[in-house]
């Protein structure tokens, strides 16, 4: 069958298993989850769980169900079967714990708000209901600014902003909410090389600290630099585990088919990393 | 006139008073409300509730006057309203979710149909020739003359709690009309912050629908925040400025009213809003029409600036008489149409400004096509050190290197 890594699934079968203790060291789980769109099924009983404290990439062709996999994992859209705990809880008791930055593209960059409004609403969850945003939290919004290089840019309309630097300020609000697993979804979309730059060392930091990232990515040829493990999907689960071992030649041309060329993925899975 | 004035001063009796000040909390709270429907791009959905608590209004009043002989109580009629309002709500969601139709289309159908049914009962009603009728009349356009000093009462303390309700999810409903998905990933329940959303709407369209009538109820909901919109970019300001404006305008209408009973009270205080929007629209500095051609204006300048220093620095003739006068101006180019040694400093400044501007678009096309002031303005006063720094190093590697100590960020 499909080539997986050691990730603890077998657990999850066993009822009795995910109350013992062993799943709740695992920060993401997916068990068997299907997806469709009126109809056309975009994701087909995908089970996965992500290794604990890795910069993971979900990497796929167009229309593979990356960004849906996330979305629906975290339950924004309805599913037909499956479920996603998160270690060990059901996701509804879970999104505590989850920082999602969903697309840049998915909302209307002339609401009026300033930079630090948007990461402000990283900490609405801590301020709690009919409380305001005190000096303490304006604070913290700052330090995450400053975290992605746009401390300066805090009162600046955010539809002034360019596209790597809205991007920035996603990833500095999902830094205020201080989670244990992020998921992200394409931020590397459209964004300049240092942004590019800027976000990697926040996905690094964010790892180093025991953290456990996923991040829905585009580009083949930077996988192997950014990342320490990938989820391989084409609507299904293809493979998933270390870059070493599973971002091969075989593995990507059962993602992608025939739309990378033999020569093309060769030099994807030798290329040495960095 | 002078009726006007008093009514303006709350001068002209108690009750005249009274409906004002009624009106006033119904336009700052609509105003308030109106910001999170605008936001959320749903100023449609609203027409669809008004538009359907007509049938509501009129069975109420068919039941309330043949069983109970109370036709004309207020808080009876708008019970009937807020139910029929709420019904034709779930039916725009129930067709959105169980049908591949647009929200429009939804609400297009329902809207009408609700309107059609309000219409047929009031013809129905007309040839009962039920006593009581000719106040549902005031439903359509709004009448607050012979309003009764409980029934401004009520809208007063209703409008009250709505505004005050709205204020304190003012949060929740940023958050949930700038990003649902985040919303809906950090935890809160969308579909209930919607509902909340559309319930203080429902309960400002029946609170007013006695004042201003429910053709026009949408306006006191829709103009005051757009009209807020021309004035700032924060959520909080936005809702004081429409809360602001809702109440004024609603307060001058209404005093007009008083003063001309004949007149359709919701008329007017749309009328006064709407001169609420035509001047927010041209004088305001943040967004007005006015202020957007002193924008190009300036643009325009700042751009036979640019390239005519560029000329300079390229020591290239500079033809066009707007760019010779703006160099002369200021003090870049002589008399004698030669750069000044201030022209020709600045000049250089600019032209490695440009060269880094143009090296960025080398390298990030996409990214600087999207941006607004590229080469316009320094370029470290619109992109982050980290990315100057970068092109820096491209573009003068020596330099670049010695110059580490320093952080490169100008701004």
């Amino acid at each position: 069958m499909h080539d997986r890594s050691p990730s603890g699934l077998h657990l999850l079968h066993d009822k009795d298993a995910t109350k013992n203790g062993s799943s709740a060291d695992l920060p993401f789980t997916v068990q068997g989850m299907t997806v469709a769109y009126h109809h056309k099924p975009v994701l087909w009983g995908v089970s996965y769980s992500a290794p604990k404290g890795c910069l993971t990439a979900i990497i796929g062709p167009n229309g593979a169900g990356k960004s849906t996999f996330l979305k629906a994992a975290l339950g924004l859209i309805p599913k037909l079967s499956g479920e996603t705990r998160v270690f060990g809880d059901p996701i509804e008791k879970g999104l505590k714990r989850i920082a999602y930055v969903p697309q840049r593209s998915a909302v209307d960059w002339d609401f009026p708000a300033t930079a630090i409004d948007v990461v402000l609403m990283g900490l609405y969850g801590q301020i709690g209901w009919f409380r305001w945003p005190s000096r303490k939290h304006r604070q913290t919004a700052l330090d995450c600014l400053k975290s992605v290089g746009m401390q300066d840019f805090a009162d600046r309309q955010i539809g002034q902003l360019s596209g790597g630097q809205q991007q920035r300020v996603f990833l500095a609000r999902a830094l205020a909410q201080d989670a244990e697993v992020y998921l992200m979804d394409e931020p590397f979309a459209g964004v300049d090389a240092a942004t590019e730059k800027a976000i990697v060392t926040v996905l690094r930091q964010l790892v180093a600290e025991g953290r456990t990232v996923l991040v829905v990515h585009h580009d083949l040829e930077t996988v192997r630099d950014y990342y320490s493990h990938i989820l391989l999907l084409n609507g299904q689960h293809v493979a998933d585990g270390p870059v070493e071992t599973t971002f091969t030649s075989e593995n990507l041309q059962k993602a992608y088919g025939g739309r990378l060329a033999s020569t093309q993925l060769d030099g994807l899975s030798q290329a040495s990393g960095a | 006139m002078e009726q006007f004035f008093a009514a303006l001063t709350l001068s002209a009796g108690y009750n005249t008073a009274l409906v004002c000040i009624g009106a006033a909390l119904l336009g700052a709270a609509s105003g308030a409300i109106g910001v999170f429907v605008l936001l959320r791009k749903r100023t449609l959905i609203s027409d669809a509730v008004s538009h359907a608590t007509l049938p509501g209004v009129a069975l109420a009043f068919i039941i309330a006057q043949i069983y109970f002989d109370a036709g004309r109580s207020l808080p009876v009629l708008l019970f009937g309203a807020a139910l029929s309002a709420g019904i034709g709500v779930l039916a725009v969601d129930w067709i959105k979710a169980h049908t591949r139709l647009t929200e429009d289309a939804a609400i297009g159908t329902v809207l009408s149909t609700f309107f059609a049914v309000g219409m047929v009962l009031l013809t129905v009603i007309q040839s009962l020739s039920l006593t009581g009728q000719a106040g549902l009349e005031g439903f359509l356009l709004g009448a607050t003359s012979g309003m009764l000093r409980s029934e401004a009462l009520t809208i007063a303390v209703a409008a009250a709690l709505v505004g005050f309700a709205v204020v304190l999810r003012m949060k929740e409903f940023s958050l949930l009309c700038f990003d649902e998905a985040f919303a809906a990933a950090s935890g809160y329940n969308v579909r209930w912050l919607d509902r909340t959303l559309l319930l203080l709407l429902l309960g400002i369209v029946v609170i007013g629908l006695k004042t201003v009538g429910l053709v026009l109820i949408i306006a006191l909901a829709i103009i005051p925040p757009v009209a807020a919109r021309f004035w700032t970019d924060r959520v909080p300001v936005l809702v004081a400025i429409a809360a602001g404006i809702g109440a004024s305008g609603s307060y001058i209408g209404a005093a007009l009213s008083a003063s001309a009973p004949n007149m359709p009270t919701g008329g007017l205080i749309v009328l006064v809003l709407f001169s609420f929007f035509v001047v927010s629209l041209l004088i305001s500095p943040v967004r007005g029409i006015l202020a957007a051609a002193l924008k190009h204006y300036r643009f325009q300048r700042i751009v036979h600036l640019r390239q005519g220093l560029l000329a300079i620095a390229h020591e290239e003739p500079v033809m066009e008489p707007l760019t010779r006068s703006i160099l002369r101006r200021g003090g870049f180019m002589g008399g004698d149409g030669q750069p000044t040694v201030k022209g020709q400093s600045e000049a250089r400044l600019i032209e490695r400004d440009q060269k880094l501007w143009n090296l960025y678009r080398e390298m990030h096309p996409e990214e600087s096509h999207a941006l607004a002031d590229w080469s316009l303005k320094p370029i470290g006063e619109v992109l982050p050190a980290d990315t100057v720094n970068v092109l820096e190093q491209e573009l003068c590697p020596q330099f670049a290197r010695t110059d580490e100590t320093g952080n490169g960020g100008t701004n």
